[in-house]
């Protein structure tokens, strides 16, 4: 975003713009923080972290049973293996959510989330209605997020805490069969991977 | 990092309702590359223990509530909390923080020609 252009006329900047230059370039001067430390923090959040992380973790499953076998083994090191790696200290577990089962995560004491492959969690995650009503009455969150699920399928809902935190593996949705893992990764949502939805397949594919 | 994560972790991910970050499928959202450095910046210093993160937060949430209307955006309001914790922490005073806005708008400073 260069100012500079052959005519002398400066870029238009707007002014909380130029104001967070000049805070920056501030506290540079002052060594208090360093530019790279600024980007460090910004590409954390904005490239390492967030549901893509759980996505390609999901699609490498989908694509490699053996992957997948190891995943849902022990998930804190399989997802280690792609390099999501969380705060010390708390694992990651994964359930694949498969025809006869499906499996929901919830943290009712407060807002436990495997945060290394979903990111930020999102609001309603963290409200008291579905804190409590996700193990009281799953079946009819689920509804409310569009998933019904046959009486025949089993629910399971998991509550995460300190010391283990949930992600679920969605199932492969059907028409998919000749999608790569790439194409794949983009197919997988968040709220797939918390279990209040189903990911379905790309209306061309079916 | 691991430091990181874990602040991250417990901190930025349970933000209040009144300050949610804005979000698409839990990616955050920044509509300028302003916004971003504004939001790596508040993490940066909070990092460095320049604040806690919840003196941040509060500071944000007053902002927003100020604000009903939203005649101006979450990253204008953030931008504002953050300068003013910064000048109340005495890491920078106000003065100097108007002055260097004041040469970068009139273009008497411009890091771009380096």
């Amino acid at each position: 975003m260069s100012g500079h252009h052959d005519d002398g006329h400066t870029h238009e900047q707007s002014e909380p713009e130029i104001r967070t230059k000049a805070l920056e370039s501030l506290l540079v001067e002052k060594g208090i923080i360093s530019t790279d430390e600024i980007g460090e923090v910004t590409r954390l959040y904005e490239q390492d972290i967030g549901p893509m992380n759980g996505a390609k973790v999901v699609a490498k499953a989908w694509t490699d049973p053996e992957y997948k076998r190891r995943l849902l083994e022990e998930g804190t090191s399989a997802i280690a293996e792609l390099g999501y790696v969380g705060a010390q200290g708390s694992r990651i577990a994964v359930f694949e959510n498969t025809r006869d089962v499906h499996n929901l995560v919830v943290c009712t004491l407060c807002s436990c989330y495997p945060w290394p492959v979903l990111g930020l969690p999102p609001t309603w995650y963290k409200s008291d209605a579905y804190r409590a009503r996700a193990v009281i009455e799953p079946r009819s969150v689920l509804r409310e997020f569009g998933t019904e699920l046959d009486e025949a399928v089993e629910v399971r809902v998991w509550d995460s805490n300190s010391e283990v935190r949930y992600m679920i593996l969605p199932e492969r949705p059907e028409g998919t069969e000749g999608m790569s893992e790439e194409e794949l990764v983009g197919l997988v949502t968040r709220d797939a991977m918390i279990g209040v939805t189903k990911v379905t397949a790309p209306a061309s594919a079916v | 990092m691991a430091n990181m994560d874990k602040s991250a972790d417990r901190q930025i991910s349970n933000m209040p309702e009144e300050a949610e970050l804005p979000r698409d499928n839990g990616e955050l959202v920044f509509d300028a590359p302003w916004e971003s450095r504004a939001f790596g910046m508040a993490v940066a210093l909070n990092e460095s223990g320049k604040y806690e993160w919840a003196e941040f937060v509060n500071n944000l949430a007053d902002e927003i509530k100020s604000d009903p209307a939203e005649e101006r955006t979450y990253y204008e309001k953030w931008l504002h909390s953050l300068a003013d914790l910064a000048v109340e922490r005495g890491i920078i005073s106000e003065a100097e923080l108007d002055q260097r806005t004041h040469e970068y708008a009139t273009g008497a400073r411009n890091d771009d020609d380096h």
